[in-house]
């Protein structure tokens, strides 16, 4: 009883000084913060980071996206709606051709069915993650770009 | 396996047991709590532990699907149970053979509305209790709810179905919380129940008498909503049930879903998903240390763990582009190949973490502080451990061997050698230091894995259309915090009739009740620190 | 040594020239109060943000740097804030005690704050039973914890407030009993003169094992006393949320805040006096020219100085421990401390009475 009194005593200290010794040791090396908004020009995130979904788009402007829907379709949360057009080619086929493909971020849960699913890889998710806005509505985004068209399928390709 | 049926046709001559692998055990509801009885008790049965207990709306009637797995004999069997009719579906209770079965039969009742005749608090579990209807029933007209913008009064009393000596069904009430009782609220936001969950607690002065808990503050209905999605769409939603086994949730459905198409998937998507759980199961156990620590008041060792988690998850997001909502798993194997850095990456960690386990050992471990508030508190015994269903950690704390890899060896799981940590203590120092110890583990597994994955694809190309077989199929993994189970009950379409997590969440705050009574304040912070709840999990 | 009575007795002499008796001390008075405020004010903020960047270091972390080069204005800012805060008022609360304890609190800490010796001169009060006198002043602290956790209508505050009380009375004892063991020593419960006793050496030196095992003890019952962590049991963020202050808002809750700090800072400032050496500077015996050197820091430095290093030691506890329990807490001093305090005064009476120091 004795003995268990001051061993107890001593052996809490002892742990308690180890405890302060790695607290001690860590108070005097590097800090992990990562310092947000200062490094954001160092900052890169890893390339396969989901942060915002995006339609391709090439130096010319031009998207791929053929309005067929399937993204709209697999979107678990209707998140995407594709607004399309219907119009007459010069052979007289009636051809879908994309107004508008409305993305809302707010409801995006990042599932990715949309990018897999594609099949013309139009769409990506872009490493975009400063996504704060004021208001829900600004969450809504139009991902083509103002006067983009369709990228022509290259034809020396059939050739 | 026919010896079984044998048996229970010997007890329940009417049932119709079907053959197979897990058979099943269709019995009516009059002839089922005699079946269960025997169930648990006969010898040559002995199923002690309820795996899965699934409400179904089967059209006609309402039921439920019990799935029972023998400790002791190492056998599983399924019963099937209809009720007599929809407008006044009942059933026996099971909650006294089974402890988990008590908030699991609330969950269906709130659900389904099947009431369970003598179990002794029928309120709802999750929905409010103003609530109108049973929402996963499929005749349940939403309408009936808009949203309510009053605080739900919160019951102390709780309605029961008593049947009398003459078998006469009576409704009565049970008091949860006297007039006189000092009930105090823990939650829904507190800092220590890690989420919205919502404990009333009875105190004699800091002792802790009774634990109510009130569960469904974040209740988003994803088996619902897995109802009406392809089979893809539901995928994306298990890694927000318990997001600290994304990998691992995910993995679940994926196996289910795999193994009612008869898909092979392929080695190295097998290689890469086994790393993914064990590296999720280690950040999950460094979370868990982190918040234990912070809950028993030390801060400082709660920013060491994360420092170490967030090794992880960067190694995790460079693969897989997320850092809780991984999203990384798809039907026949994984989203894609692992980044080209990812295996230095590990290895590297797997160096790392030692050093960093020392340190949270010096610092916390050792400290004499948190031994004593550690040792012999909250001391779950084997058999209840069972009989609630607490497994993973906190069950293995108590020295029952769950571990579903050992048990049901899936993905490489069978190839690699490693050790199932087993504790006898069963007390919160005994949780924690399984946590730790498995650790340990998991990095063995890694450090075997990692240097072999095979060549190969990394998955197979399914239909974009994925349809199930009719039947019902259950499958379960080793979740960070236990046995996560998926049911998908299949009428051959492209979404699921019924789609049923078994988490492990819920019979760990189920327990908090025996094990925090006659505790301190204190003490019930340890606790529920120490089963390492996660609340989406339990909500769901 | 520069004296501080020569500023504070010129200043005197000055008013007294063209003021009368009555007006001159009345002006004294409202310096002194202006003076104590201020440093009380400064002291905390200085605390607060030395704190917030102490405990980040120990977690890997940089603390606030926002406001101000390296953080600085931080807590200043806070106060700010603080200040400009709405008082909420609370229903169904005993209003009057509600809106009285935090003044209890900080009327509490800023008396007893006011009796430490800073500087060799620089004494406000000083008579001949100092050291009780603190210890009573600051026990009345315990008062306005206990009005604030039963008058806020919250069980969460109901709970603190009576840890609070427990853990107060009983390492009121620990706290008590090891100024005891070094008024015994030197003789007198004078703060002035126990200072001066030191000229020769500190107590934790010149006093043999009994001092420094009361000067062990009264580090731990002083942080226990301060609420602090490991012995944050009222406020026990992670079971009572935030114990006794859960329904204080604005300046109220700043008052406990600030309280909390300056206790703190008590509690250094006593050990410092008592034991080591107060305001003397460190002389080691046959080093002339190193003593000579250390004459020239002034004395208020070496107040500070050990103060703040006592300070950064109760930082380090409380950044590295867990919260102890309820009966854990008792048990320290119940079963560890005070028997452990009992005996130690004893041979230190002994080591008085037989004269067995230098």
């Amino acid at each position: 009883m004795k003995t268990n009194y001051f061993y107890g005593l001593f052996a809490g200290l002892g742990s308690l000084l180890t405890g302060m010794k790695v607290t001690l040791r860590e108070f005097f090396t590097r800090k992990t913060t990562e310092c947000y908004p200062e490094n954001r020009s160092a900052l890169k995130m890893y390339e396969r980071f989901r942060g915002t979904l995006e339609l391709v788009h090439n130096e010319r402007n031009e998207h791929r996206c053929v309005a067929c829907g399937i993204c709209e379709m697999n979107c678990p949360n209707g998140t995407i709606h594709v607004h399309a057009d219907v119009v007459e080619d010069e052979n007289g086929k009636k051809k879908k051709v994309l107004r508008e493909y409305e993305y809302d971020l707010g409801s995006c849960i990042f599932c990715q069915l949309c990018v897999v699913n594609c099949p013309h890889q139009a769409l990506r998710f872009s490493t975009e993650f400063e996504h704060a806005v004021f208001t829900r509505e600004k969450l809504v985004r139009k991902l083509n770009r103002e006067g983009s068209v369709l990228e022509e399928k290259k034809t020396e390709d059939k050739l | 396996m026919s010896s079984l049926k044998e048996h229970i046709l010997k007890i329940v001559p009417e049932a119709e047991v079907s053959e197979g692998e897990v058979p099943v055990v269709n019995v009516s509801p009059g002839a089922f709590r005699t079946l269960a009885i025997h169930l648990r008790e006969d010898a040559g049965l002995q199923f002690d532990y309820l795996v899965c207990m699934t409400g179904m709306d089967f059209g006609e009637n309402l039921g439920v699907y019990y799935r029972f797995r023998s400790t002791v004999l190492r056998q599983e069997l399924t019963v099937r149970v209809e009720t007599v009719n929809r407008e006044q579906p009942e059933l026996m209770t099971v909650a006294d053979l089974w402890a988990t079965a008590e908030l699991n039969e609330r969950e269906v009742f709130d659900f389904f509305g099947i009431r369970f005749i003598n179990h002794p608090d029928m309120r709802r579990l999750f929905l409010r209790n103003d609530w109108v209807g049973h929402p996963l029933r499929k005749d349940y007209d939403p309408a009936l709810n808009d949203v309510r913008l009053h605080s739900d009064e919160t019951l102390d009393t709780a309605p029961v179905l008593e049947v009398t000596e003459e078998g006469v069904v009576e409704e009565k009430e049970n008091v949860v919380f006297g007039d006189s009782e000092y009930v105090v609220n823990i939650g829904p936001q507190h800092p220590a129940t890690h989420g919205v969950l919502r404990f009333r607690v009875s105190l004699e002065g800091e002792m802790v008498k009774k634990v109510d808990v009130n569960c469904g503050y974040i209740h988003r209905g994803i088996e619902k909503m897995c109802e009406s999605m392809t089979y893809p769409q539901t995928l994306a939603l298990t890694d927000r049930l318990d997001y600290l086994s994304a990998h691992q949730n995910r993995h679940a459905l994926c196996r289910c879903i795999e193994q009612a198409m008869g898909l092979e998937v392929p080695e190295r998507a097998q290689y890469i998903r086994t790393i993914m759980d064990e590296l999720t199961r280690v950040a999950s156990h460094l979370l868990f240390w982190s918040t234990f620590c912070m809950d028993l008041g030390a801060l400082t060792a709660f920013f060491y763990g994360f420092r170490d988690r967030e090794k992880i998850l960067n190694l995790l997001e460079e693969t897989c582009g997320g850092r809780l909502i991984m999203n990384y798993n798809v039907i026949g194997g994984v989203m894609a190949d692992i980044h080209p850095r990812f295996v230095e990456g590990v290895k590297e960690f797997i160096r790392y973490l030692p050093g960093a386990m020392k340190e949270y050992h010096e610092i916390f471990t050792g400290n004499v502080i948190a031994r004593q508030r550690m040792r012999g508190i909250g001391v779950l015994s084997r058999d209840k451990a069972v009989s609630f269903g607490v497994t993973g950690p906190s069950g293995r704390a108590s020295g029952w061997a769950c571990d579903v890899r050992k048990l049901k060896p899936y993905a490489v799981y069978d190839k690699v050698a490693f050790d199932e940590v087993l504790r006898e203590d069963g007390d919160v120092f005994g949780r924690y230091m399984v946590r730790l110890d498995e650790i340990t583990q998991s990095l063995r597994i890694l450090e075997q894995l990692i240097d072999n994955i095979p060549a190969g694809p990394y998955s197979v190309k399914t239909k974009p259309v994925v349809k199930l077989p009719e039947g019902s199929y259950f499958t379960s993994v080793e979740a960070s915090r236990g046995e996560f189970g998926v049911l998908i009950e299949s009428r051959g379409e492209k979404n699921p009739y019924r789609l049923k997590f078994r988490s492990p969440g819920l019979p760990l705050v189920s327990v908090v009740d025996t094990l925090a009574t006659g505790n301190k304040i204190a003490d019930l912070i340890a606790i529920g620190g120490s089963l390492d709840y996660v609340v989406p999990d339990i909500d769901r | 040594m520069f004296d501080f009575s020569v500023i504070t007795g010129w200043v005197d002499r000055m008013l007294r020239s063209f003021l009368p008796e009555e007006a001159t001390v009345l002006v004294e008075f409202v310096m002194i109060g202006v003076a104590i405020l201020l440093g009380y004010a400064v002291i905390a903020l200085v605390l607060i943000y030395t704190e917030r960047r102490v405990c980040a270091f120990f977690q890997c972390r940089v603390g606030p740097n926002r406001v101000g080069p390296w953080g600085l204005t931080q807590s200043f800012a806070d106060m700010i804030k603080m200040l400009t805060k709405e008082l909420i008022t609370i229903n169904n609360v005993d209003r009057f005690l509600f809106n009285l304890a935090p003044f209890i609190v900080i009327i509490a800490s800023v008396i007893s704050f006011s009796c430490l010796p800073f500087a060799k001169g620089l004494e406000l009060i000083d008579f001949n039973v100092g050291a009780f006198f603190v210890m009573a002043v600051s026990s009345m602290g315990i008062v306005g914890i206990l009005l604030a956790g039963w008058s806020s209508n919250n069980k969460y505050s109901l709970i603190g407030a009576m840890r609070s009380g427990a853990q107060m009375i009983s390492y009121e004892l620990s706290i008590g009993m090891s100024i005891l063991t070094i008024i015994v020593f030197t003789d007198t419960a004078q703060l002035s003169l126990i200072v001066a006793n030191q000229a020769d050496g500190w107590f934790i030196f010149k006093g043999h094992v009994p001092a420094f095992i009361a000067f062990m003890i009264y580090l731990i019952a002083g942080t226990a006393e301060t609420n602090r962590g490991p012995f944050d049991l009222p406020e026990a963020d992670s079971e009572l949320t935030a114990g006794y202050h859960t329904e204080y808002s604005g300046m109220h809750f700043g008052f406990f805040y600030l309280a909390e700090y300056l206790n703190m800072f008590i509690v250094a400032g006593m050990a410092t006096t008592l034991f080591l050496g107060g305001w003397m500077p460190l002389y080691i015996p046959g080093w002339d020219g190193f003593n000579r050197a250390m004459d020239f820091i002034p004395s208020l430095f070496w107040f500070l100085g050990k103060t703040g290093v006592l300070i950064f030691i109760m930082m380090w506890f409380k950044w590295t421990f867990p919260r102890l329990r309820i009966d854990q807490l008792l048990t320290l001093e119940w079963k560890y401390l005070l028997p452990i305090n009992l005996v130690n005064m004893f041979v230190m009476v002994m080591v008085v009475v037989f004269e067995w120091h230098w």
